[in-house]
């Protein structure tokens, strides 16, 4: 297997502009005779796609919402980063790549962080032109503010809603393009299947979910936008509907997968209330700033509090554990993601949870608030406290918030070069749903940013240097290869619609939650990965065997889409969980038990994991086979994290 | 479609015309109120009826008056209209509406409150307008100082408890049609400012209580004190 | 967290945009107090899945009140008795044990029933498209700082920003108006200097398209503004009246 990551040679600062440079371009008259589908339409799929038209390629957008504003970049809420520096705080270009590749754990390509940072800044200047009503001083420039445990202020924000407003920005220029003529929009529209005609990506299939028409749509090249895979765990803060389905069927075409277990949970979301839950609720993490999060010293305590003998304010000082104060001192509450997740677990733990389930910690307002007093505290959380109390019903105010890690974002996606394409030519991955730029664990506010990077301004220019050396002519939508993938489609349909079993979709689903979450979530070790993989085969043997689909295809039918989907997930699974063996190593979001310090500390191994793990699909039931990409670093010396 | 039919059969554009046909007639209930307080007057009618001459020969307010009769058409009409684009807009309704929890009673009945008033102008444009103006069936005499005597015409008329009933009711759907309908209005004419829109909302409930109180004083004041 | 609650639903099923629709009645059983509405309709739907019943079809996404999928008319309101949240944001805990809740769908023309309670939107969709954008191409922007923007107007136009596209307020006003929903986004752009450009154009092309699509006119009830999820106020309906009049009048 060949694959080339097409890094620019030179000095990191002008790889990008020297790449630029050397890219082909297609003539302005020509671009009309190309057609590009584009599919998702969050951050990363609206904006290559509204840029793309505005270049005048023809788009085609495909999104399985009713509306291409409502994708899950919407849920955004704290902020989106940029090296513009102007707090004056000695940010810099290179200060913000440094940040992302040490807070990624050097397990991201300089080359692609830098040129991340490097585009962060127009980013803001284009969602400020398209109406973005970012936060602003009184004199009427930009705020910004410090963000996930940042040294400098450089996330700007729109209250608690930075990516729904991002995403709006991004979704009027699409409309604006649909206007012109230029984008085609497929809503309730869900790919099924890329299509390859001589080894090149020319289309997909897909299936209209009012209809269940299997439509063919034919395209130049095709651009994956379609995010992340998290919801694999069942529970998790994706939307319902966010799932791994178009870069799975890209796989099993032949597109390489990276990095498959690196996740990403997120420390501050609101702890499970019971099994008929259905999904997590995230707050943001900007809550970390002023909140101090503790849990009682003794287990006794925690128990009092259960009984409601009681109140959690009601615990003196000196019983409270403010343990990533205590074991962090300098970073305090606010170190990143992964390691204030996995120090909740390790004091649930102990039994020192809090909460009905024992499974979340307490995240204190009442020293802000008697510091800076309520209305400080409410102008700048007011809207998630109230989040906060419309789905628990406590008042924060008035009593610690509980939280609890989540499932929040993937690192993992389809593997793909400089240019955002995949080992496939003519098949891109922008967003979530590639690799590239967050190694094994994101900063806060930096997916907004890579989401907007890469539609914005890296895929407009790369997509040119493929597509000029591309035919004109359209392969019709009847061509043999269309017809295959077709059947392929309504061939799984028909099976799943067939089974008839005894088993909901959801349970089994529920099951593959589990078992990742358990084996292959905060911390893995590999008795546990081994035992988890083989009940994933079962669970999959199962699942085709029992599962219950019920109605037909020819009508909008939200239980096939879902067994579809989890269809996915249950082959998805497995590459993590062979991902997270072969890491033996710890880093970002991946623990494994059997690589941590003595204080039991994540230990990175540079020696023999300085790698990016790329799976390749080798048939079903067959074993998948890995390759590595080694990563250079020639800008950053690799130190292990400390945040003490 | 030409700018002019484009923008007055526009959704906003209707409503424009009904906010300000509604401010004319807002307008001129003040100026009706204020000449009918004549009435009040204990010299047999003598004032009210020197204003009714005055009112039906004064070459302005004859001009006025046909703006008048035009506005209420225009108000009637557009507001049949917008109600039955407003109808189709949901052909099919709920089974269940809670819509006391998110609007006024008044707001929701402005097609049924106009309509009340509508009939209500009707009778009362039959009863004296048509009588004193148009010939009618009444024959005036002639009071001290040369004017017809409109004046014995209302007071025989208020003296009846069906017409005291029906002018009260008309009255109170008025009452109601301009408390949600004054501050109404202006929303539509987009005139909107935070300290400047209380105060209108407060003058508009003030005059939606007193100027239909004020019509009203005159047939109860003459049937129970005359 | 009490346990083991019970609800009778009456639910508007319906197979598809051409078949007439009816009310069924349905028991749920075992539901938490700390269950969401949507969780609740999971239990029922998984029960209905097993005794071999079509589930319920109900649109809904992110699931933390920000998507602006969710859309049930829950007792006679949009998105439910509380203020200011949408249906996922609903909890059980606001019913009593053992009450009849009634879900039906947005009603609307411009909305059309595609299957029980899920509607069609898209009419919303193309009220941005005919000029809900500030047309400015990807690399064609000045420094974000370039303009500076009074800190009391970026204010109101994120407060109109807001807007998530749920078509609440098309399903409470009682002519199935649009008006909160265009007037937030005009409301938005005409705030800032950068809308200001095309704000003339704007006004015109989506009130015009607003009209196309076949939602009712505004009577001031205001109903779409106690109903919305994100609080946006009805003074951005008297700004929209305001820049539309203006533009019609002025160009």
């Amino acid at each position: 297997m060949v694959f080339d990551s097409k890094i620019p040679e030179g000095p990191l600062a002008e790889k990008w502009t020297k790449h630029k440079f050397n890219l082909k371009l297609v003539n302005p008259a020509n671009k009309r005779k190309y057609d590009i589908i584009v599919v998702g339409t969050g951050l990363a799929g609206a904006s290559a796609a509204a840029s793309f038209g505005e270049m005048g390629y023809n788009v085609k957008a495909f999104f399985y919402q009713d509306s291409a504003r409502r994708a899950h970049s919407i849920a955004a809420q704290g902020g989106i980063n940029a090296a513009k520096n102007y707090p004056n705080d000695n940010d810099s270009i290179f200060r913000l790549f440094y940040d992302t590749i040490k807070g990624g754990d050097y397990r991201s390509r300089e080359a692609n962080v830098y040129r991340l940072a490097e585009v962060s800044n127009n980013i803001i200047d284009q969602c400020v032109a398209q109406g973005v009503p970012f936060a602003r001083e009184y004199g009427g420039l930009l705020d910004n503010r410090s963000f996930g445990g940042a040294q400098v202020s450089r996330t700007f924000y729109a209250r608690g809603q930075t990516g729904q407003q991002l995403l709006l920005g991004a979704y009027s220029a699409l409309s604006r393009q649909v206007a012109a003529g230029k984008v085609k929009l497929y809503k309730r529209t869900e790919m099924l299947n890329l299509v390859l005609v001589e080894g090149k990506a020319r289309g997909i299939v897909a299936r209209n979910l009012i209809t269940g028409k299997i439509e063919s749509h034919s395209a130049h090249a095709v651009v994956l936008a379609t995010g992340g895979y998290g919801n694999v765990f069942f529970l998790a803060t994706y939307a319902m509907g966010c799932n791994g389905s178009a870069v799975w069927r890209a796989h099993k075409k032949g597109a390489l997968f990276a990095n498959p277990c690196f996740t990403q949970i997120h420390p501050t979301c609101i702890p499970v209330h019971g099994d008929q839950q259905s999904k997590l609720t995230l707050m943001s993490e900007s809550l970390r700033n002023d909140g101090r999060v503790w849990v009682p010293k003794e287990k006794s305590t925690v128990e009092k509090i259960r009984k409601k003998e009681i109140q959690p304010n009601d615990v003196p000082e000196d019983e409270r554990d403010y343990y990533l104060e205590r074991i962090y001192p300098s970073f305090g509450n606010l170190v990143p993601r992964d390691v204030a997740s996995r120090n909740a677990k390790n004091v649930c733990d102990e039994g020192r949870g809090v909460g009905e389930t024992g499974l979340a910690v307490y995240l204190d307002f009442r020293d802000a608030i008697k510091q800076f007093g309520i209305d400080v505290i409410k102008a700048k959380y007011g809207n998630l406290f109230q989040m906060y109390e419309k789905i628990t019903a406590d008042n924060p105010y008035n009593t610690p918030m509980m939280i609890y890690p989540a499932i929040h974002y993937t690192m993992g996606g389809l593997w793909v070069d400089y240019n955002l394409m995949t080992n496939i030519p003519g098949l891109y991955a922008t967003g979530e749903c590639n690799f590239s730029d967050h190694g094994a664990n994101r900063l806060g506010a930096s997916a907004l940013m890579q989401g907007l990077a890469d539609g914005y301004f890296i895929i407009p220019y790369t997509i040119g240097d493929y597509l000029a050396g591309m035919p004109y002519d359209k392969v019709p939508e009847d061509h043999p290869e269309f017809k295959k993938s077709e059947e392929e489609v309504k061939h799984r349909i028909n099976k799943l619609l067939n089974i008839n079993g005894n088993r909901t979709v959801d349970e089994f689903h529920k099951e593959l939650g589990r078992i990742l979450w358990e084996n292959c979530g905060m911390a893995r070790n590999e008795t546990g990965l081994k035992e988890a993989k083989k009940e994933i085969r079962e669970l999959r043997e199962a699942y085709w065997k029992d599962v219950k689909v019920l109605g037909i295809n020819e009508e909008l039918n939200m239980t096939l889409e879902k067994a579809l989907r989890v269809a996915d997930f249950m082959e998805l699974g497995e590459v993590m969980i062979d991902d997270a063996l072969d890491r033996r190593e710890s880093c970002g979001g991946h623990f494994r038990e059997e690589s941590q310090t003595e204080e039991g500390e994540a230990k990175r191994n540079d020696e023999h994991f300085s790698y990016v793990s790329v799976w390749e699909y080798k048939g079903d039931n067959k074993p998948e086979v890995l390759h590595k990409e080694n990563l250079k670093f020639e800008n950053v010396k690799l130190t292990q994290r400390s945040y003490k | 479609m030409s700018w002019f039919t484009e923008t007055f059969t526009s959704s906003i554009g209707r409503k424009l015309l009904m906010s300000l046909t509604g401010i004319f007639l807002i307008m001129f209930l003040v100026i009706h109120l204020l000449g009918n307080l004549a009435v009040f007057k204990e010299d047999g009618g003598e004032a009210f009826n020197a204003y009714s001459a005055f009112m039906s020969t004064n070459v302005l307010i004859k001009s006025v008056s046909y703006v008048l009769y035009l506005s209420i058409l225009a108000h009637s009409v557009i507001a049949a209209w917008l109600w039955i684009s407003n109808k189709k807009a949901r052909p099919a309704g709920y089974a269940v509406s809670n819509a006391n929890e998110n609007s006024t009673w008044a707001s929701r009945s402005m097609m049924l409150l106009g309509s009340l008033v509508l009939i209500f102008i009707v009778i009362h444009l039959k009863d004296f307008w048509w009588q004193f103006k148009m010939g009618g069936t009444t024959d005036f005499e002639i009071d001290t100082l040369g004017n017809k005597n409109l004046y014995a015409l209302v007071a025989a008329q208020f003296k009846s408890s069906a017409t005291l009933v029906i002018y009260l009711i008309g009255l109170i759907a008025l009452a109601i049609h301009l408390w949600h309908g004054f501050q109404s209005a202006f929303q539509t004419l987009g005139i909107e400012h935070e300290r400047y829109t209380p105060a209108i909302r407060f003058l508009g409930k003030l005059y939606a209580v007193f100027i239909p109180a004020g019509f009203a004083a005159m047939p109860v004041y003459i049937f129970f004190f005359k | 967290m009490e346990k083991g609650r019970s609800y009778t639903l009456k639910v508007w099923r319906q197979k598809n945009a051409a078949s007439r629709g009816e009310f069924k009645t349905y028991q749920v059983n075992d539901v938490s107090s700390g269950s969401s509405f949507l969780e609740m309709l999971d239990i029922l739907n998984e029960e209905l899945t097993k005794k071999g019943e079509d589930p319920i079809h109900f649109d809904h996404d992110c699931r933390e009140g920000i998507c602006g999928t969710c859309s049930l008319f829950i007792n006679g309101r949009p998105h439910g008795p509380e203020e200011e949240i949408t249906v996922c944001q609903l909890h059980m805990r606001t019913f009593q044990d053992g009450q009849t809740i009634t879900i039906e769908p947005w009603r609307a023309r411009a909305f059309p029933v595609i299957k029980d309670l899920v509607v069609d939107r898209s009419a919303f969709d193309r009220i941005i498209q005919a000029g809900g954008f500030i047309s400015v191409n990807t690399g064609a922007a000045p420094d974000a700082n370039a303009i500076p923007i009074a800190r009391e107007n970026a204010e109101v136009a994120m407060d109109a920003a807001a807007c998530i596209g749920c078509g609440a307020c098309v399903a409470a006003c009682k002519n199935a108006s649009a008006m909160l929903f265009v007037a937030a986004k005009i409301s938005q752009l005409a705030m800032l200097p950068q809308g200001k450009v095309e704000r003339k154009r704007r006004a015109q092309k989506m009130v015009e398209q607003m009209d196309k699509e076949g939602f009712g006119s505004c009577t001031n009830t205001y109903a779409c503004s106690a109903e919305c999820p994100k609080g946006i106020e009805f003074t951005h309906i008297a700004r929209l009246n305001r820049e539309y009049l203006t533009s019609k009048f002025t160009s």
